[in-house]
């Protein structure tokens, strides 16, 4: 069906038009320009993706607000990022007296650089990958790991208590879902038996009928996508997850003491590690670049993995439209109460659904081992909680 | 030896000399962390990917961030008066240097031990996870167990008893 010189070239055009421009230069230098073209590719594609995203974003939340959003500059204000980049790279980049220089330089940088290299691993379409690594997934989540140090340099250096308090909140938070978002993704780890992303959308791309063995499609795939999706909210400090830098009670948090471009290349390592780890969920749980039904796979397949990663971030700008903020006990609570608990047990299904080979019965116990759980935990357990004032038990 | 080891070597060094001579402690720490990157780089650099990885996972995901959380709920981060060095310095150089003394020897004599070995032996991630949850199963549980028993004795020891209501 979809092996027409045609369709061959468009998917893989990007590849071929990397290849034709590398072809200009010497045999001994193509290895290394292929990477450099890579990471250029990379390195323009998302910012600009980031620039689309926020007009997106303000002009979604507007409708949620039953308001216009931006429609000034340009055609349906879609030159808005345009004047926001110029208007931060024009502002004073202010450095509070008190601030610790260095580190206040740095951490901007720090999240930026660990964000980026994310990217390295994720496929973005079939061959569409920079470094096909063994540990792909490892390697992903270590580069996830240094995030957490640029915000709490960020948030120390500024020497301000609004800063320090929303450091310390994010790591936190940080830490507790980390944890969460691992083991979600080792349960897909233990089926497909590989770390290497490419590896696991391969094992995802096959068909029965029409319909894709993508793993959501699976009891143990809901549910950890769920948690995935639950954990990533909170990884990225997105609403109701935004208590980090909850703007009403810590003004905008660890980058209260930002301005100017500073400021703006916090706003974009905010938005990379939303695209990255939306690439990440899509690759692991939504069958990364495969389509979703096997007669629309003469589409292109990296059309099909930024559609996925669009969809997503449309949907946690649906969620920051929609939901309040949680408090700080409550995101406790909520994660290493209910959320981790849940992510082990289905550890267990996940193991479960492997030993018990092809049949129905493993769809019937592994659902009804979730449901029961869910029932029992997040509706029994949970209305147990009394959600009312908060009891500070460290600080009376 | 190329010269990417002598970067990755100059960069350990020096974040682990920053480490111990800068005033303040968060900068300290941070130059630790330096120095735990400039490792998982020579584990990355001897292709040894698990490890490499593993230790920015754990020491700058988890270490640093534990070791700066420890430095401001304690003392704060306000700078020493004095040098940083305390008095008894010279024991310190003695003990370090007899640890190095130890460590050189041990390592230069493993390679008259060992034979030399032509074929560097391939190890994949695959390699590593089949022999942690089969050969070294048993291990692993009891590494499992000790941490989880030392989580919550910290937890007892950090949580103070709460009053009960006086009859």
């Amino acid at each position: 069906m979809a092996t027409s010189p045609l369709f061959t070239h468009l998917d893989q055009i990007f590849i071929l038009l990397c290849d034709w421009l590398v072809g200009f230069l010497p045999a001994a230098l193509r290895p290394a320009a292929g990477v450099v073209l890579g990471v250029v590719a990379i390195v323009c594609l998302f910012p600009a993706l980031f620039a689309l995203t926020t007009v997106f974003e303000r002009k979604g939340l507007g409708r949620i607000q039953n308001r216009l959003g931006p429609n000034r500059v340009g055609p349906f204000g879609l030159l808005q990022p345009i004047a926001d980049g110029i208007k931060s790279l024009t502002k004073e980049d202010v450095v509070p007296l008190s601030a610790n220089a260095a580190v206040h330089f740095l951490a901007p940088l720090v999240l930026v650089v660990a964000v980026f290299m994310g990217f390295a691993v994720l496929p973005m379409g079939r061959n569409m990958v920079l470094v096909d690594m063994d540990a792909g997934l490892l390697f992903f989540f270590a580069m996830g790991a240094a995030t957490e140090l640029s915000v709490f340099m960020a948030g120390w250096s500024s020497r301000n208590k609004y800063s320090l308090l929303g450091a310390m909140r994010a790591v936190a938070q940080m830490i507790s879902y980390e944890v969460v978002l691992l083991l979600s993704s080792v349960a897909v780890v233990m089926i497909s038996g590989s770390l290497s992303l490419p590896k696991i959308v391969d094992a995802q791309n096959t068909y029965t009928g029409i319909f894709p063995h993508w793993y959501i499609f699976t009891p143990w795939g809901l549910a950890g996508f769920v948690m995935y999706a639950i954990a990533a909210t909170a990884e990225t400090n997105r609403s109701p997850f935004d208590l980090p830098e909850g703007e009403s009670e810590l003004v905008a948090g660890y980058h209260t003491e930002y301005s100017g471009f500073k400021f703006a290349l916090f706003f974009l390592g905010e938005y990379l590690a939303m695209f990255s780890i939306s690439g990440l969920g899509t690759t692991l749980f939504l069958g990364g670049w495969s389509a979703p039904f096997s007669f629309l796979a003469f589409i292109p397949s990296w059309i099909w993995f930024f559609s996925k990663v669009m969809l997503s971030i449309f949907v946690f700008i649906w969620m920051r439209g929609t939901l309040p903020r949680l408090r700080q006990d409550q995101l406790m609570n909520f994660a290493w109460k209910f959320v981790l608990p849940f992510t082990l047990l289905n550890l267990f299904v996940t193991a479960l659904w492997r030993f018990m080979g092809e049949g129905w019965l493993r769809w019937v116990v592994c659902s009804a081992i979730l449901a029961a759980a869910y029932v029992l935990m997040g509706r029994i357990g949970m209305r147990s909680e009394h959600f009312g004032p908060r009891r500070y038990r460290y600080a009376e | 030896m190329s010269p990417i080891f002598y970067l990755l070597a100059a960069l350990t060094i020096g974040g682990g000399l920053a480490a111990v001579l800068l005033k303040n402690l968060v900068h300290a720490a941070l130059a630790t962390t330096v120095a735990f990157a400039g490792l998982a780089l020579l584990y990355l650099e001897l292709d040894a990917q698990f490890a490499g990885f593993a230790q920015i996972l754990v020491y700058i995901g988890a270490v640093a961030i534990l070791i700066v959380f420890a430095i401001l709920l304690t003392r704060g981060s306000d700078l020493p008066k004095d040098s940083v060095f305390s008095r008894t310095w010279a024991v310190g150089l003695v003990i370090a240097a007899a640890v190095f003394a130890v460590l050189a020897w041990a390592v230069l004599q493993s390679l008259r031990a060992v034979p030399q070995q032509m074929a560097v032996p391939a190890v994949t991630v695959h390699d590593i996870g089949n022999a942690l949850v089969g050969r070294y199963v048993l291990p692993l549980e009891i590494v499992g167990l000790l941490l989880t028993a030392a989580t919550v004795g910290a937890v007892i020891v950090a949580m103070h008893e709460k009053e009960r209501p006086k009859p």
